[in-house]
Order: structure tokens, then sequence, then C-alpha cells
């Protein structure tokens, strides 16, 4: 089953290294990872996505939450956004194609960002299989380079990921 | 005042009394304000046995063990000793130099990057990028190492860092927000928990080392329910090795009484344990009849990892221990311990006897000799084993090993930590010849501080345990496991070292050796040539479960299931 999920954490030097060491270490199976900083000073936020069974997803949580730096672990298994941003550069030999790599960017509602004379870069936001379709629909004009950049995630309405009040430990 | 100054200032705000370490470059500015620190120093002869030292002091005193070494070489050598103190869940923390911030990353002379490479062998670690930073990082260092599950924790510091001028504050506070372990138990579960015991009929409680600091509480709940305790090789000691509710040790090398009463087992309640694999076996065949396992541990992430659990609670074994006490009643186990009974007699921990000398009675002899009062420490392999059966601890934290890591060579520097935290106790290394010289250079330190600890080494001439598996598994294919044509004559070696060397090689001196080496005045090493084809047993072999348990070697083999 594939898992996302979101991880709040102290931007310290080398906690993404924590992260990504653990997944090998543990032989946990990482599709993708995004990482970013927050509105909080000195708090990053990391979407991972996984995949494995109940078992090795409660350990994911578990093993994450055993790292210091790590705040606030959470598995988005309720109603949720994401949405993940993809650049395509793709081939386009004549006016035909071009027109045909046109009508796929309108139905995918994708950007054109870079015009050139035999290419062009389209960028994607959608989920993680809608920039799969989008890459699927482009393949036979010749694709000459993905950059995705994996998923991120935000829970749907009220709930919020965030850290309570800071306890002051012992 | 220097950084260097300032971290010392730190150690002594927390209780820091002794540093096990070893200079070099790097490190040279806390060397050289050590030299005016109350602090005591112990100077190994490598990295590895100052970082095993720290952690039988750790083990030994219930309190955070301290290591020091330089960058590069002098920290990799520690990797070993944080591997093993975080397997067995001890609070180290090992101060490291490094090479100067601006040239970190230039491969400079001695530099490692040491953070990086314990960053998977370490609670956690800490590269110091500011002087003024060294106060709180060792305050959170410390927390970390001796709080919740408890574990090495590393610093790092670079040499300019330690000499830069230190112009903040020893008043810190801590400053982890996600680092708060779980004390007490979830009253609900403690409530199911003992409710489930109430209405087993055959149930145990297993304890591993994270019930160590809990066995008055332990030994309290045993006595008024009448549970059948087991102890695992790290939970040794946690509860009295004399007890008659005592079953012995479990898993690979464990007693027929354990491990059958675990197998036929209904609810069991582990507490501060880990299920690591030479404990159960073959996982989906571990327990088969228990329909309950209660799981108490203070890691989370512990629980459910390998065995399935029905009654998680999470929580300091102590103050889980306290709440089930008082919850706690007698239980109606008499059939139960019929059957218990009757697989302890039947089934004690024995060996052969031969006409040559024997591990066994080496140990079983200094067990006598000394009534089980010591503190004992092993290296790791069939010594380590016989040790285990053959010398029942009665008190917690005397018994010193390396149980997850197992790791060869541990049983010298570890007799050092432990002679060092509690100097009025008897401290023995039963060690092997293989394990005993991956560290040897460790008896300067004996020498150096005149610790009176007694080695005693069962020297078989092999790799014993690796010869017994080639023995049962590798139809006798010996490779590389013979030492005997090389090792050194260690009474000897150990009078050029200036101690006390002794050697026993016949059967009927074995006494007399006992009583050279207890009642000499200061350390000893006593060199017992023993039987080289002897076997570990009973034994479980890798992967397999209870009911394929060899009682005896395969030439005389009594195969008993459970």
């Amino acid at each position: 089953m594939r898992h996302v999920i979101s991880v709040l954490v102290q931007d310290h030097p080398r906690v993404l290294n924590r992260i990504t060491g653990l997944f090998a270490r543990r032989g946990f199976n990482l599709e993708s990872l995004a990482v970013g900083t927050t509105h909080q000073p000195g708090l990053s936020r990391i979407c991972l996505v996984v995949s494995g069974d109940d078992r090795t997803l409660e350990q994911v949580e578990k093993q994450l939450n055993r790292l210091i730096e790590v705040l606030k672990v959470t598995d988005h298994t309720e109603p949720h956004v994401e949405r993940e941003l993809c650049l395509v550069k793709v081939h386009v030999a004549g006016l035909e194609e071009r027109l045909a790599v046109k009508d796929i960017q309108e139905a995918f509602r994708a950007r054109v960002v870079d015009v050139a004379q035999k290419s062009l870069i389209l960028e994607l936001t959608g989920d993680t299989q809608k920039v799969n379709s989008f890459i699927e629909a482009l393949r036979p004009y010749g694709i000459l380079e993905v950059m995705r950049t994996g998923a991120v995630a935000m829970s749907r309405g009220d709930r919020v990921l965030k850290v309570r009040e800071k306890k002051e430990a012992v | 005042m220097k950084g260097a100054e300032a971290l010392l200032r730190a150690l002594e705000r927390e209780g820091v009394e002794v540093i096990f370490g070893h200079p070099g470059g790097a490190i040279m500015p806390t060397y050289d304000a050590l030299y005016d620190s109350p602090i005591r120093h112990i100077l190994v002869r490598h990295e590895q046995g100052g970082v095993h030292a720290a952690t039988a002091y750790a083990r030994a005193s219930g309190r955070v063990g301290v290591v020091m070494a330089t960058s590069g070489p002098g920290a990799l050598n520690l990797v070993t000793g944080l591997a093993d103190a975080m397997m067995d869940s001890t609070p180290v923390v090992a101060i490291t130099g490094n090479v100067p911030r601006a040239l970190i990353g230039t491969d400079a002379f001695q530099e490692a990057d040491v953070t990086g490479v314990t960053m998977p062998i370490t609670k956690h670690n800490y590269l110091v990028q500011d002087v003024n930073e060294i106060p709180r990082v060792v305050k959170e260092a410390f927390h970390i190492a001796a709080t919740g599950r408890p574990g090495p924790v590393l610093i790092d510091i670079p040499k300019d860092v330690q000499l830069a001028e230190f112009t903040g504050s020893f008043d810190v506070r801590l400053d982890l927000p996600g680092y708060k372990p779980t004390l007490k138990g979830h009253p609900k579960q403690i409530e199911r928990a003992l409710d489930a015991l109430e209405k087993a009929e055959r149930p145990v409680l297993m304890v591993g080392g994270g019930a160590q600091h809990a066995h008055a509480e332990l030994l309290a709940f045993a006595e008024k329910t009448g549970l059948p305790v087991i102890t695992t090789l790290m939970g040794l000691g946690a509860f009295p090795g004399n007890h008659p509710l005592w079953l012995g040790m479990p898993g690979m090398h464990g007693t027929v009484a354990a491990n059958r009463a675990i197998h036929h087992a209904d609810v069991i309640l582990a507490i501060g344990l880990r299920f690591d694999d030479r404990v159960t076996g073959k996982v989906s065949r571990f327990a088969p009849h228990a329909h309950t396992i209660i799981h108490v541990d203070i890691d989370p992430a512990e629980i459910g990892k390998l065995v399935r659990t029905h009654i998680p609670i999470v929580g300091d074994s102590r103050l889980v221990l306290k709440e089930l006490l008082k919850g706690a009643k007698a239980l109606r186990l008499a059939a139960w311990w019929r059957e218990l009974e009757e697989w302890r007699t039947r089934y004690p921990l024995r060996y052969k006897p031969r006409p040559h000398l024997q591990s066994q009675e080496v140990i079983r002899a200094f067990h006598e000799a000394t009534g089980g009062h010591a503190i004992v420490t092993t290296g790791v392999g069939q010594h380590q084993m016989f040790a285990a059966q053959f010398f029942p601890v009665t008190r917690p934290r005397s018994f010193l090993t390396s149980g997850g890591l197992g790791t060869m060579g541990v049983g010298l520097p570890f007799a050092i930590g432990a002679k060092i935290a509690r100097p009025e106790e008897l401290v023995i290394d039963f060690d092997g010849d293989g394990s005993f010289q991956m560290t040897l250079q460790e008896l300067a330190t004996v020498v150096k501080y005149k610790l009176d600890v007694k080695i005693v080494i069962l020297n078989n001439g092999y790799l014993g345990m690796v010869r017994q598996w080639q023995d049962l598994f590798h139809a006798k294919r010996y490779s590389e496991v013979y030492l005997a044509d090389s090792n050194p004559d260690f009474a000897r070696l150990a009078e050029a070292y200036g101690i006390k060397g002794v050697r026993v090689e016949r059967k009927e001196d074995l006494m007399k050796g006992v009583e050279a080496v207890l009642n000499a005045d200061g350390p000893v090493v006593a060199e017992f040539k023993v039987y080289h084809e002897e076997g570990v047993f009973p034994m479980i072999p890798a992967g397999g479960a209870a009911e394929d348990m060899i009682l005896e070697p395969p030439e005389e083999k009594e195969e008993v299931g459970a």
C-alpha cells in the first residue's frame, strides 16, 4: 500500500540524512521525498511517499518518531490534498506535432514555460497519478527530460499539522 | 575561558567523575584543560577499550559513562563500542575532537565524517559549531543518553571551537521539543494486563536488560503473583539467579524449563526486552500457545516490531511494575508449577564430565568459591554462554556482556569499567582465548591504575562457538578457527605486563588455580586450558524453535522437543 506521510522536523543540519539513513538502514521503501521550510522559523516539513504493509508503516512512523529532531509524524489516511510539480521537455518536430502537444497540454491544464525550435518545456501540477498520465500522453512525441518534485500533501479541512506548545523538558 | 574549559565545566555540572579516553591532535585543547580539572581520566591504550570501559562503567553504576577521543582514527575506533552501547541500550556520552571548522570537508589530516559515520549507531549526535552552544549540547547529550531508552550520544567538537573564547552561560535549558519519552504506563492497559494474568493458566514473566533498574519492584511483583521468571542474557541479575521462581535464561542456549515455559505459556508478560532472534528463534513459531502477549517497553518502536503484541504498555519498567504491583494478586498456578518443576528438575543445566578440564566446571568452581558474589564480565562466544549458564548472578548490574552486538573483546575493558565504577566489588572477566586477544592491550590500563580484576581465560585453542557451528552445520569443516598454534603463553604475557599469571592445565589443579586467582592481591590473568571439543548445550539452532532444542552433542544425543 502506498502511504503519504508528512513529517515536521527541526531544520538542523543533517536532519534529512537521518531520515534517509533510517529508511535505507531499515529497508523501508521510499518512493519520493520532498522537503521545504515552513512559516515557522526553525521548522521544516518533509513529505514522504512510502509503500509497505501495515506493519511496516507502523514501524516507519515509530522509527521516525524516535529521531530526536522529528517533532510530528502523520500518515495521510484521511482526506487530503496531494500535489506534485513536474517539468517535461518534449521534442516537437513540426507544426503538426506542436499542435498535438498543445492539445495534451490543454487537456491536462499544463503550462508551456519554455519554447525552443525543436522542443517545449511543459509544467504540470497535480497528484501523482495525473502526472503519470501526462507523461504517458507525451511519450509518443519524444520526451527529452522529466523532472518531478515528488508529492507534497496537506490534510483537508481544519486539521493542522503542528507541534504542541513547546513544553520545557525537565 | 576557552571552549575546552567550558566543556569540562559542563561535564562537571553533569556530575561526571571519570572519563575514559585517549588523546590526539584534534582533542588536545580539551586534554590541556583536563590537566586542571577534578575529573579523573583513565588513559586507555586503544579508543575501543575506552568506549567499552565507559559502557561497563554505565552498566555497573547506572550512571552515564564518558569516553573521549581525537578526530579521525581515534573517533572511528569508537564505532564498534558505540554500536555495542546502542544495541544494549547503555547511556554513554562520547566526546570527539574534529579538525578546525575551516578544514571540515577538505580531507584534512585525521579528518573523518564522524557524525555521519555514527549516525545509525548513536541515539543522537552533535557537531558543535558555536562555542557558546557547548553547555546546552552537553546538557542535552546527557539527558538523551540517560532518559527514555538509554543509548550513546556523540559530541563532535572541532579543535578551533575548543580553542574559541567562551562567552555564553551554563544556565541553559534543554531545547528538545521532539523528545518526550513516555514514562508512565497507561492505566487501562495495566488493568488489562493484570486481568489477563489473573485469567491465565500458564503465564510467564520474561524480563530483559530494561528491567535492571527495576529489580526491587520486579522481585516484589514476582513474589506477590508467584509468576515464573525468565531473564534474558541482558536481564541476568535483574532477578536473583538463586530464586525459586527463576527458570533461567531463554533462547538459543537457554534452559529447557525456560524455553518450554514460553512454548507452552498462554500469557506472556515481557518487560524491558526486544524479542531478539537469539531469544525467539523463528518468530512465527515463537510462543505458539500464547493468546496474550503483554509487552512493556519504554521504546514504542519495540512493541510489535517482531512479535505480535496484544497488550502494549509503553513506559518505564520500574514505574509500570510499581503500578502492576498495586493490583497484583497471588495467582493460582499450582498445576503450572508442577509442570515447570518437572522440567526444571529433569533438565537442569549440565555437561558430560570428561577427563579433561572443562570450561563449565571452571566457571562453576569460581561460582562456588565466591558464592556468586562478583561482577562478571565476558567476551563473546562459548565462554560467554557458559558464564551465563554456570555463574547465575543474584544482583542487578552484575553480569556485563555484549548481548545485541555480540562484540568479541569486551571482557577486559568491561572489567576495567566495572572495577572503576564499583571498586569494592570482586570483578571477574571470563574470557575466551579468541576474544581476549582482541583487546588485550588494555592490560596496560589494568597495570597503570592498579585495577584488581581477575581475568580468567578459558583457552580451548579455538574460536569455539564458530567451531561448534562448523561441527553441527558445516560437516566438521573447521575453516579458520584454530588458534592454539599461535596463541601466546597467556601467563607469561601477563607477567610481561607485571601482572600475576596463572596457568592450569589439569583437572586436579582446578581448585588450586581458582584459589590462586581469588587469593591474589591484585590483578591476575589465569589461563585454564580447557577441552576443545566442548559444545554449548542445550541449543536451539538459528531459525529454529523450542521444539528443535538439542540437549546434548549429536554423538551422544538426546533431542528433546518442547
